[in-house]
């Protein structure tokens, strides 16, 4: 289970793990605008039978870096931890600015260095431009 | 000095500390007579430099050239992608695979903001950035450094105003935050639309500076030592129609200039269309034909240093 998603992000948590709704065999429960204690409000995505991997996790700490994973197994929850913002961000993002070499058919992953992780300050080591929004240039 | 130069890239300004900076022209300083050709010199007779310049540029290109060959070595390369591999869809990547085995240092300019550091990352040999877009241009940062410092003997406390495209000037943002680390006081002066990037304001005012920020050249030129004009660029509007809005902004004549201190000096990265009436050329104030030879010594130095062929 996925709580404490940023509000309107479970959708984009969604298409982070791959989920189109044909593709998956078990249950996915999702809840938008749901009261949070923390925040005002919050999303949270339940998936069934599905581990989230590193790539996955690093993805959703861009997207709402207060998520926690909640790994139920047998009824009890087996590990409870909240996503962690990497230092380096390579490969997951593409860089926002249109003119950056990354985004040519150059043979290199686009690469960040998180300058501040709340609030998300991402600077592309290439061309240097700062991003604090990464969720419509995830790759 | 606090940096070894030797096989170092110089992709950003950043890559060098102040005091490296301060080195650079130093060296720059020794080289002047052998650039005006009153001296020779062989530092890097045998050496071969690599020139990609994917854009077009005059005077970057020439300098760079007559650098080198200033300092005994050679320079091979093109000056438009038209004539080589990139034609037919070479990645720029192994476009520099291949000149790092042809040569000692490689000097790029490539219309692809990053494409320099892209460069570094696969070259083994020392890359130097001859502008990547819109992005940063060392060289050129350096070379106006040179030429405040050899104008106004000291850098720290003259007030330079920055005026015309802050928004898409490659020369401007280099310049900005190098300005800020020598403790140059910095104005802004453009149109809303061309106004200096937030990511370059907040550079600068990390270094200690507090940019005052106007639209009108004459709100900054009575107190101003130094007024660094930019070209409106054409080429770096996304949008023709936001172009036209703001292209002719700035015209620095005679008239305009009779509030200016009486010793202010007008630099200017050139080429110029409009920004600066050539009657101003006539005056003490214009101090940018100066700055394009500087171009030539500048280089000489930083170029010595990468190929490690002076200390």
């Amino acid at each position: 289970m996925i709580d404490h998603i940023d509000v309107g992000m479970a959708l984009k948590v969604l298409k982070i793990i791959g989920i189109k709704g044909d593709n998956m065999q078990s249950t996915v429960s999702v809840l938008l605008h749901v009261p949070s204690k923390m925040a005002e409000w919050k999303d949270i995505v339940k998936i069934e039978d599905r581990e989230l991997d590193p790539r996955e996790l690093d993805k959703i700490s861009l997207i709402s870096p207060n998520a926690t994973i909640n790994i139920i197994r047998d009824f009890n929850v087996a590990e409870k931890f909240v996503v962690e913002v990497p230092d380096i961000v390579k490969g997951i993002v593409r860089c926002q600015n249109p003119g950056c070499i990354t985004n040519l058919s150059e043979p290199i992953e686009p690469e960040f260095v998180v300058e501040s992780k709340k609030p998300l300050l991402l600077r592309c080591i290439y061309c240097d431009r700062i991003m604090t929004d990464a969720s419509d240039y995830l790759i | 000095m606090s940096q070894e130069f030797k096989g170092c890239d110089l992709v950003a300004i950043r890559d060098f500390s102040r005091e490296s900076i301060e080195h650079v022209m130093d060296l720059a300083e020794k080289m002047v007579p052998v650039a005006h050709g009153d001296e020779r010199c062989t530092l890097a007779a045998g050496y071969v430099q690599g020139s990609l310049f994917f854009e077009p540029s005059t005077r970057t290109r020439l300098s760079f050239a007559s650098a080198m060959a200033r300092l005994g070595g050679t320079t091979l390369g093109f000056d438009q992608p038209g004539g080589s591999s990139v034609q037919k869809g070479e990645t720029l990547a192994d476009t520099i695979r291949m000149v790092d085995t042809y040569s000692d240092i490689i000097v790029l300019r490539h219309h692809a903001e990053g494409s320099a550091r892209l460069a570094a990352h696969f070259a083994k040999k020392p890359v130097i950035n001859a502008g990547d877009g819109a992005g940063q241009h060392p060289t050129q940062t350096i070379l106006d450094l040179f030429t405040i410092r050899k104008e106004k003997k000291k850098i720290e406390g003259i007030n330079v105003a920055l005026v015309g495209d802050l928004k898409y000037g490659r020369t401007a943002h280099s310049l900005a935050e190098a300005l800020a680390l020598f403790g140059a006081n910095l104005m802004f002066v453009a149109p809303p639309a061309l106004q200096m990037p937030k990511e370059t304001v907040r550079s600068v005012e990390k270094l200690g500076s507090k940019p005052q920020i106007v639209n009108q050249v004459e709100q900054a030129l009575s107190d101003a030592d130094v007024l660094y004009v930019t070209r409106i660029q054409k080429e770096r509007f996304p949008d023709l129609a936001e172009y036209q809005k703001v292209a002719g902004s700035y015209k620095i004549n005679n008239a305009l200039l009779k509030d200016a201190k009486p010793d202010l000096s007008i630099m200017h990265p050139l080429p110029r269309i409009d920004e600066i009436n050539p009657e101003v050329d006539q005056t003490p104030h214009a101090l940018y034909f100066q700055q394009a030879f500087y171009g030539v010594p500048v280089r000489m130095a930083i170029l010595a240093l990468l190929l490690g062929v002076v200390d």
